[in-house]
C-alpha cells in the first residue's frame, strides 16, 4: 500500500524515528529506556522504511546494509565487554568505571541530573545490545516483506 | 463420576484463589524491601549509573540480558533459517 500519503509521511517521519532509538539507547544509563527499547524504536523506524516502498526500492536500500554482521558483532561485542570484567573481577564486571576512558568518568553521588560521559561498561553494553536488537528486528521484518510478499507486490 | 470430579477441583481451585486473594498484602507495602533500599543507595557507586534500572538490568542481572539476547539471536537464525528455502527459489 505504497500510496503517496504514506511515501510523504515516511519521509519526514522516518528520520526523526531513527534519532530518537539512537537516543534512547546513548541515553540509557540516565534515562529510561535502555539497548533494547532504543534498538526496538530504531528497527520500528527501519520497519517503515520498508513497508513504505516497493520491493525493487526496499532491495536497492538494503542491499548494502550488513545487518547479519551488526547482529553477531553485537551477540560478539556484549560477551566481550563481558569479558573485560575477567581481568581480576567476575564476568560483567563493570569496570571501566571511574577510569577516564570515554563513559567512565565518575559518577556524582546523590540527586543530580546525569552526565553522558559515566556509565562505564553499561554505556558500551547498552550500544551492543542495541546495535544486535536493532539488526534482528529488522532483518526479520525484511525477511517476511521479501519472501511473504513477493506474489502480491502489487496491492 | 467424572462430573463431580471436576467440579470438585474447580471448587477448591476457586476456594484457593480466594484464600490467596484474601491474603494478599496491601499494595506498596512488600514483605522485604531491603533489597530496593540496598540498590537505591548503591547503584550510583557500585553500577556507575543513574539510572538504577539500568545498573540492575546490565549489572547486578547482565546475565539476564545476555539470556534476553540470546533469545533474540536464536530467533532471527530460526526465521532466517525456516524461510530460506523460499527466498533461493525464486532466484
Amino acid at each position: 500500500m505504497t500510496t503517496a500519503i504514506i511515501r510523504t509521511t515516511t519521509k519526514i517521519l522516518a528520520p526523526l524515528i531513527l534519532v530518537f532509538g539512537s537516543y534512547i539507547i546513548l541515553h540509557g544509563h540516565l534515562t529510561p529506556g535502555g539497548g533494547f527499547q532504543g534498538g526496538a524504536v530504531f528497527a520500528s523506524g527501519l520497519a517503515l522504511l520498508i513497508v513504505a516502498n516497493n520491493k525493487e526500492k526496499v532491495k536497492e536500500l538494503f542491499d548494502k546494509v550488513p545487518l547479519s554482521q551488526l547482529e553477531s558483532l553485537g551477540a560478539l561485542g556484549f560477551l566481550g565487554i563481558g569479558a573485560l570484567g575477567l581481568m581480576g573481577y567476575t564476568f560483567l564486571k563493570n569496570v571501566i568505571a571511574d577510569s577516564g576512558f570515554l563513559f567512565g568518568a565518575p559518577t556524582p553521588k546523590g540527586i543530580n541530573p546525569g552526565y553522558l560521559n559515566t556509565g562505564g561498561t553499561l554505556s558500551y553494553l547498552n550500544i551492543f545490545v542495541g546495535t544486535k536488537v536493532l539488526a534482528g528486528l529488522t532483518s526479520i521484518v525484511l525477511i517476511f516483506f521479501l519472501i511473504l510478499r513477493r506474489e502480491r507486490d502489487e496491492w | 463420576m467424572r462430573r463431580a470430579l471436576g467440579l470438585f477441583a474447580f471448587l477448591s481451585f476457586v476456594i484457593f484463589l480466594l484464600a490467596a486473594a484474601i491474603s494478599l498484602r496491601p499494595f506498596g507495602e512488600p514483605p522485604h524491601a531491603e533489597m530496593d533500599t540496598y540498590f537505591i543507595e548503591h547503584a550510583q557507586e557500585e553500577a556507575s549509573a543513574n539510572n538504577v534500572v539500568t545498573s540492575v538490568v546490565f549489572d547486578y542481572r547482565g546475565f539476564d540480558t545476555l539470556g534476553e539476547a540470546t533469545v533474540l539471536f536464536t530467533a532471527v537464525s530460526g526465521v532466517l533459517m525456516a524461510l530460506r528455502h523460499y527466498g533461493g527459489k525464486e532466484k
